[in-house]
């Protein structure tokens, strides 16, 4: 098994997220983790795939989802060429006694707070999954009472842009 | 030249030169707006089923004169039907329905459609826009049902976008690798006013099917055929759908190499073609399975490895090297790891291949492939196609098959459901064009002969259809015989009638100790005859012909073949106990296929 990354560009309709979510399922692919949201075209939606998977199947996933008429474009980002994050909310249990232990991982982690009750903190973390697992692991001790993650998302480094190509498709369309 | 058999690129064209009849804009309802955009795109039959949100479009269907719609009896009656029409002309077949169970009894046909590739638009009347995620009367998510057996699907709740949706459903069904597409009306949008203008603008950023192939690619394709000394071509319904019969005539001749066809490819390559080894696979002719099985190398033309085909995959066709031409990218390397990948329409490859392959004759001279053609003729001479007589004095149904198709009028067509009839309709009548031979091959679809033959006889109404079908598939979509007499589409069936559900009977007889669980079906000679076929034919205004003894095979077959002004349906009661032979046991190599029960083929010593 291994983890890829994959951005699919999708023409932005109703529906194309299920059809994208069904065929993972349909063809038996392991979805890791997924991201949604608008480009800077209002045409083009982007998605953000993790999947398992051996080689072989992999090039089964990018033809079995190019042969979907609403994607336009897929492409694969590794990560040494691209930038890869996940953004982490965390409710983690800060008295009056564990407040500073907690704000120190914080600190260290270059994290923030952005809920301060008496009982509880929120903490806002983005960073690569395994920045985010190491803070996780940090604030375990104090008592976590609530994660929330997003799914990663990835854009390739340097000047070039994978949505301009794929904006000429649709405009020509 | 008008060309009989139109190609999906063809008929592409074509329906965009319909365009001849511009029409700027003009104020009509959501329901004129579909069907004026049907007769924009080419359509020329209908095969449907009213219902509730369905009807605001059947009214104006009422006063076009350029559609025909065929009132069906069973959506899913209507859905082969569209296919059948398409398998025989090469056309999008168009199939309407209501919203709900309608629109749900098409779930078979576009399954149906999706595994064969059937180029087939489905409109479905969907509840009103307001209704929609209610559970209203009559509402099913019919675009989340088909999602995963549809080529596209689309919902449409806005009156302007219908003449653009069925625009592209019809390119999309007819282009690339053809399958079926959805298009769910909402019925607020027949009702509503909008502007219907033709031509229109495609909008698909997303759909762009490859089919120039690359000439590196045909080239190495080229220099493994001059080469090898064991080639087999592995002839898929690609080679149908695409229209790429002609094309492959001439490879097969330059190429001298053997050829198979698979079971949705009988008729690409005639059945008398000296290098045609038959149909391959769990029920394929010795010769074609084992040359495949010796083969050094395999050219798939449009074909996907199907495990009808291959058998146990890793003891497929083990010493072969593997070209796979397809225009379907995702099915190139899928199932059997490839060594030379051609993505492309299959008329452009092979008219590439050609010319490729005749320079690399010109350079290195043609490989010696006479030992192999050697073998593969001993295969032949050893282990032709054949049956025994039956012993319980009932007739053989591969001698019915096998007259069936010598007394038929030479372009006739033949539609076959599932099930043992299908297999000895493929192996005992000869194919010679291509496009006569139509099946549901992939899904397995019982009763899909009679609604099909039903379609294929609208879109050649010149040439005789006949359906081969057993008592098991009849039963499960007869009523149509309703539709084909009402409305003078005189189709034929021959019944093979076995009594019961008889491939699943002749697993039971070999794998399951002849344990008989729910396979009779009492329809045949010696049983209660429930329902009476005879009798059922009668009912609905069609010829009911019995025939029980070897003698009346003949006459029964040429009076049926008289008749032309009413459907004719001959019942020829069968022996229960024929089996289809040869077999390949599922889930076992090909190289343990069995001649007949217990006789498998001693292969050649020398390997």
């Amino acid at each position: 098994m291994s983890r890829h990354t994959l951005s699919v560009l999708v023409e932005n309709k109703p529906g194309v997220l299920t059809r994208v979510s069904a065929l993972f399922a349909r063809r038996g692919f392991n979805i890791h983790s997924l991201a949604v949201g608008p480009t800077e075209h209002e045409e083009i939606s982007r998605i953000t795939v993790v999947v398992d998977v051996e080689e072989h199947p992999l090039e089964q996933v990018t033809k079995q989802l190019n042969k979907l008429v609403n994607v336009i474009k897929i492409v694969e980002l590794d990560a040494e060429t691209s930038v890869q994050r996940e953004l982490l909310l965390v409710k983690v249990r800060a008295d009056a006694t564990t407040r500073t232990g907690v704000l120190e991982v914080v600190e260290l982690f270059r994290a923030h707070v952005v809920d301060v009750v008496p009982e509880t903190v929120v903490v806002e973390a983005t960073g690569t999954a395994a920045k985010l697992s190491a803070l996780l692991a940090a604030l375990e001790p104090f008592g976590i009472r609530e994660i929330v993650k997003s799914g990663t998302l990835a854009v390739g480094r340097g000047p070039r842009s994978i949505t301009d190509r794929a904006l000429e498709r649709v405009r020509s369309a | 030249m008008a060309q009989p058999n139109p190609t999906p690129a063809q008929v592409a064209a074509r329906a965009n030169r319909a365009d001849a009849r511009r029409t700027p804009g003009e104020e009509v309802s959501g329901a004129e707006s579909i069907v004026r955009s049907l007769e924009s795109v080419g359509a020329e039959v209908v095969f449907g089923i009213p219902g509730g949100a369905i009807l605001p479009a059947y009214d104006p269907l009422m006063d076009s004169d350029r559609l025909r719609h065929v009132l069906v009896r069973h959506e899913q009656g209507g859905g082969h039907a569209a296919q059948g029409y398409a398998h025989a002309t090469g056309k999008v077949g168009v199939t309407m329905a209501t919203s709900g169970p309608g629109a749900t009894n098409l779930v078979t046909p576009l399954a149906d459609a999706h595994m064969d590739s059937v180029p087939m638009v489905a409109i479905t009347g969907q509840v009103a826009e307001s209704l929609i995620g209610t559970d209203g009367f009559q509402e099913a998510d019919i675009v989340g049902i088909t999602m995963p057996i549809t080529k596209h699907s689309y919902l449409v709740t806005d009156p302007d976008e219908i003449p653009r949706t069925v625009a592209e459903a019809f390119h999309i069904a007819s282009t690339g690798r053809p399958g079926p597409v959805l298009v769910d009306i909402a019925k607020s949008a027949m009702q509503a006013r909008t502007t219907f203008s033709w031509p229109q603008e495609l909008a698909l950023p997303g759909y762009h099917p490859v089919t120039k192939p690359h000439a590196k690619q045909v080239r190495e394709a080229a220099k493994l055929l001059a080469t090898a000394r064991r080639p087999v071509l592995y002839v898929g319904g690609g080679v149908i759908r695409s229209g790429a019969w002609q094309a492959l005539r001439r490879l097969v001749d330059v190429s001298g190499a053997a050829v198979v066809t698979t079971l949705t490819a009988r008729g690409a390559v005639p059945d008398s073609h000296p290098q045609h080894l038959g149909m391959p696979g769990m029920h394929g002719t010795v010769p074609a399975v084992a040359a495949l099985q010796k083969a050094d190398l395999v050219v798939a033309l449009g074909a996907r490895f199907d495990d009808r085909v291959t058998g146990k995959l890793s003891s497929f066709a083990p010493h072969a090297a593997v070209v796979q031409a397809d225009i379907d990218p995702a099915e190139i390397g899928k199932n059997r790891a490839v060594d030379v990948p051609i993505v492309g329409d299959l008329n452009e490859v092979i008219s590439d291949l050609v010319p490729a392959l005749e320079a690399e004759h010109e350079r290195s001279g043609k490989p010696d492939i006479e030992a192999w053609w050697h073998q593969l003729d001993t295969w032949r001479e050893t282990y032709p196609l054949g049956f025994t007589a039956t012993d319980d004095g009932h007739l053989a149904p591969q001698h019915v098959i096998s007259r069936l198709g010598e007394l038929a009028r030479p372009d006739s067509l033949y539609v076959a459901g599932v099930g043992q009839h299908q297999m000895w309709a493929a192996q005992f009548i000869r194919y010679e064009h291509p496009r006569t031979w139509l099946n549901s091959a992939g899904l397995g679809t019982m009763g899909f002969a009679v609604p099909a033959a039903m379609g294929a006889k609208v879109g050649q109404p010149d040439r005789d259809v006949w359906a081969i079908d057993g008592d098991g598939c009849f039963q499960m979509t007869n009523q149509e015989l309703a539709t084909c007499a009402l409305n003078e589409i005189p189709i034929k069936v021959a019944l093979i009638n076995n009594s019961s559900l008889g491939m699943v009977r002749q697993w039971q007889t070999l794998f399951y100790d002849q344990r008989y669980s729910n396979t009779d079906l009492h329809t045949g000679h010696g049983t209660k005859r429930i329902p009476d076929f005879v009798k059922l034919a009668d009912a609905y205004g069609c010829e009911g012909i019995r025939v029980e003894h070897e003698r009346d095979v003949d006459a029964a077959i040429k009076r049926a073949n008289e008749i032309d002004d009413r459907p004719v349906v001959v019942d020829f009661t069968v022996s229960r106990d024929a089996m289809v032979w040869p077999m390949v046991a599922a889930g076992v190599s090909n190289d343990d296929i069995q001649y007949a029960r217990g006789i498998s083929p001693a292969w050649d010593r020398e390997d």
